[in-house]
């Protein structure tokens, strides 16, 4: 075994020969959970993942130096504190090894079975070279037994006429910032889209001291007065709506359920919106838009999961009650490949309750198929409740069907490319009925983002119209971008070799020519 | 209906663009959406400097003309460009195999000439330096694939084709003497005496579906797909090993560079070439040999971005040549498929010999070599007669 002593993040207790036990995608809520658990059963982790430091988009912390102003903006502080403590005791203790910065780009099954060497797991730096190089950023290659996609989720945005204008922003981009670096995108900031994450957006602005004119939602969240015995069973749901609804309260924000911002105005900046009711289609009613005058509009309608690495390695998925998909996993996490697992969003957008649930069977789940150990099946009663109240929530704010009536022919649908809705529509006359063949016909999502901003939107126009069409798995095979040099020093998989393997930077060859 | 079109992509496209041209009643139904097979998955070439002197090139030629043609009918958004091709050498010994093969293919009214080592950088600025020489072939075309076959079939249904995507052939039809009757989906039954198989690298399940039998296996390649660049590539540029890699019958990994710019900036890398069934899994080595090559023609690439990278299935026939014409056991049914990675150049060509095979005219192009008779099928595999 070589790499160890030049990987520089490692503790003592070090990979068994030929890779990690597991190698963990993804350091928010799910991945988190799942290392440390998996440590703490005595396997050795790999934990990798785009961020500086651990905690995912839900657990995010201000930079050094910048602390968020007004309350705390931080969810679940004490149970990320716990989770950080461990994974600190278990890097210190060898058991676990942080690549953070890094973007996998491929993984490939490459051995047998629960193999020493069964996944290689490519990667690259994030945003090329790092402030202060340490020894781990010129690794590029990890190899492990066992594989967990902890991969999350990213925001889907329905467009509309003017949501390109500086000030509209994403709802959870909104966040994020302010979790950050404590600055909002306005002073008075209108909040739009759909689900839950709307609610805890608004709380945070608010607190934060903007002032929220109004919170529309679209969907009517009547659909979940009809199950309210999935809310019974869920106490802690209903506890964590009960604070939000005080908080909301406290603000004065009133929330306007089956509305939408359906118009953005301004020049230079967002002015005012206007807003409409909806019908249950999610259709504009005529005759019921308002105009609302603000600074910002944080916007969002929900997750989707990210899934490109589960996509290219073939796992079977399940189109979620919200229209997105979603890996399909048994009550332990496993997927259909053999030594692979995902938990959290990426199957299925569930929350930060359920994804810690998920992490934690997911740990047990490897650490039993690796010691064939029966210890502890997980937390498996709750978690089976909380993907209950997950999917009834997907559903109740999957976009209606008619909600493309409110984009017009010249809104921007694809801002990479700027595709508009009417070359779309053209294109679905021309034989386009998907996003790929839409994207052929147009570029729409050809551009940096790669889809991830219009995919929705392309696929319903793609579609005819239809507001509701699934959305199909996107095909990126690449999950990120990497360039030439990169793919052209990435070793081949077969053969023996060691756990992790060194980019040669300065020696790209021309073997092939 | 005079004619079921089977397949969406531009082969069909061109079999019912130039069918409705010809005063035919056509319908084109496909499970997909246009080009949602191959045609999506290429780069839109139109070559002939691959070809070795024979029944494809001729084919190609012919292609080549009609390509012109249609780029004067067809909105100029199928990206028609004769940009031509370069195809370099990096020793002595490729150069005079390059030398001998351009020879021939000029003796067949190819339209080449050497470029020495000093010239590549007049016409390729940032090739690699060192390389021993090349020829240019200013005839080497590109369109977008996507789009010429949906402005084929846009055009076609103006002439009266009906289109019917997202429907699933699901069982073609025939008399009780055996001959094509027709084709059902799940939606519809669509009554006719001709049926083309133009369902590419899927051809094989519809020839079977007919109860006739065509051995058309996937034959599976990777593209890269850069960020946007000021242009950098003016020729399609390849490397002299990418003709034999062409030509060879071997199913495993094979690469040569394919390097090229297109309009809207992106520079496209391939081509690899590998028999490992519909496996749309990424190949690490796949990539990493494409990369590797494209940097060593283009060392300016180095830090480029790869944005994306896509897989296609080329309909691969074990002569490498495509199955154009009648069925040998189906009255009835034709075949328009197995145009490995050449599915794009050639389809004007085929389409036309199909019109002209469905109306009674003759062609001036020989398609004698492409006759689906000559794929005789294997021991136990006894085609159905009638049913």
């Amino acid at each position: 075994m070589t790499g160890s002593a030049a990987d520089g993040t490692r503790g003592s207790g070090g990979p068994a020969p030929g890779g990690y036990d597991l190698a963990v995608i993804g350091a928010g809520p799910t991945g988190l959970a799942a290392a440390v658990t998996a440590a703490d059963s005595g396997l050795s982790v790999v934990l990798i993942d785009a961020s500086e430091r651990p905690g995912g988009q839900y657990f995010r912390h201000a930079a050094p130096g910048l602390a968020p102003r007004g309350n705390p903006v931080h969810h679940k502080r004490a149970t990320f504190a716990a989770l950080s403590a461990r994974l600190a005791a278990h890097v210190r203790g060898g058991r676990i090894t942080r690549l953070p910065r890094r973007h996998v780009w491929t993984a490939e099954e490459s051995g047998p079975a629960a193999g020493p060497e069964r996944w290689t797991l490519r990667h690259v730096p994030v945003d090329g070279a790092p402030a202060a190089p340490t020894p781990a950023d010129g690794i590029r290659v990890t190899r492990a037994r066992c594989l967990l996609l902890a991969t999350g989720a990213y925001e889907r945005q329905l467009p509309f006429p003017g949501w390109t204008l500086p000030g509209v922003v994403a709802a959870g981009g909104a966040q994020a910032i302010l979790k950050d670096s404590g600055a909002l995108p306005g002073r008075r900031i209108v909040v739009a889209g759909s689900g839950p994450l709307l609610l805890a957006v608004a709380v945070s602005l608010a607190e934060a001291g903007a002032d929220i004119p109004v919170l529309a939602e679209a969907a009517s969240y009547t659909g979940y007065a009809g199950r309210l015995g999935v809310l019974a069973r869920n106490p802690a749901k209903a506890v964590e709506g009960a604070r939000l609804a005080a908080d909301l309260l406290r603000y004065r924000i009133r929330p306007r359920t089956r509305s939408a911002v359906v118009r953005a105005h301004g020049t230079d900046r967002v002015e005012a919106v206007t807003l409409a009711t909806l019908d249950r289609d999610w259709r504009p009613v005529a005759g019921t838009e308002v105009r609302i005058a603000c600074d910002a509009l944080a916007v969002g309608h929900g997750l989707v999961p990210q899934l490109e690495l589960a996509v290219a390695l073939g796992c079977t998925l399940r189109t979620a009650p919200d229209g997105t998909p979603a890996v399909e996993a048994d009550d332990q996490q496993r997927t259909d490949i053999a030594g692979l697992w995902a938990a959290g969003e990426s199957t299925g957008i569930g929350g930060v309750e359920l994804a810690l649930l998920e992490g934690r069977s997911a740990a047990l789940s490897v650490a039993a198929a690796l010691h064939g150990s029966v210890r502890g099946r997980g937390p498996r009663a709750a978690t089976a409740r909380q993907r209950r109240f997950a999917d009834l929530m997907a559903s109740v704010h999957r976009p209606g069907a008619h909600w493309p009536q409110w984009v017009t022919q010249d809104t921007e649908i694809c801002r990479c490319e700027e595709v508009t809705a009417h070359e779309l529509r053209q294109a679905h006359e021309l034989g386009a009925r998907d996003a790929r063949s839409a994207k052929l016909l147009t570029r729409a999502g050809m551009g940096w983002c790669q889809g991830r901003l219009c995919e929705t939107a392309v696929t319903c126009l793609a579609a005819g119209g239809d507001g509701s069409a699934p959305l199909a798995p996107a095909r990126r095979p690449l999950s990120c971008p990497v360039s030439l040099q990169d793919l052209a020093e990435s070793a081949p998989a077969s053969g023996p070799g060691p756990a992790t393997t060194s980019g040669t930077p300065g020696t790209s060859g021309s073997p092939a020519l | 209906m005079d004619l079921v079109v089977i397949g969406a992509g531009v082969v069909g496209a061109a079999c019912a663009y130039y069918a409705a041209q010809a005063g035919l009643s056509v319908a084109v139904v496909d499970r997909g959406p246009v080009a949602g097979g191959t045609s999506g998955a290429g780069e839109g070439n139109l070559l002939v400097s691959d070809k070795e002197p024979g029944p494809e090139l001729e084919l190609a030629r012919t292609s080549l003309r009609l390509w012109s043609d249609l780029a004067q009918v067809l909105p100029a958004d199928i990206e028609f460009e004769a940009k031509g091709g370069l195809v370099v050498a990096e020793d002595g010994e490729q150069l005079s195999a390059l030398r001998e093969f351009a020879a021939a293919q000029a003796r067949s009214g190819v339209t080449v000439e050497e470029v020495g080592p000093g010239g590549l950088h007049d016409r390729e600025p940032h090739l690699a330096p060192g390389l021993a020489g090349g020829f240019h072939y200013p005839e080497d075309a590109q369109v977008q694939p996507a789009r010429a076959a949906a402005r084929l079939l846009e055009c076609a249904g103006r002439a009266g084709a009906r289109l019917f995507l997202g429907e699933e052939v699901t069982a073609v039809t025939t008399t009780p003497e055996g001959r094509v009757s027709g084709v059902r989906t799940a939606r519809r039954r669509l009554l006719t005496g001709a049926v083309v198989n133009a369902a590419g690298t899927w051809a094989g399940r519809i020839a079977e579906l007919a109860g006739s039998y065509l051995p058309v296996q996937p034959r599976r390649g990777f593209v890269l797909v850069t960020e946007p660049l000021p242009p950098l590539v003016r020729h399609k540029v390849y490397a002299a090993g990418y003709v034999a890699d062409v030509a060879s019958g071997d199913a495993g990994l094979q690469t040569s560079p394919v390097v090229e710019g297109t309009p809207a900036g992106p520079v496209l890398i391939g081509a690899s070439r590998e028999r490992v069934g519909f496996d749309r899994r990424i190949s690490a080595e796949a990539v990493q040999r494409l990369a590797a090559a494209a940097t060593g023609l283009f060392p300016v690439l180095a830090q480029v971005r790869v944005l994306r990278v896509y897989c296609g299935f080329r309909p691969y026939l074990p002569d490498h040549l495509p199955a154009i014409g009648p069925d040998p056991y189906v009255p009835g049914l034709f075949h328009a498929c197995g145009h490995e990675g050449a599915g794009i150049g050639l389809a004007p060509a085929t389409g036309l010999a199909i019109a002209r095979q469905l109306t009674g005219a003759a062609t001036d192009f020989d398609v004698g070599p492409f006759d689906p008779g000559r794929l005789a099928e294997p021991a136990g595999v006894s085609p159905r007669n009638g049913n």
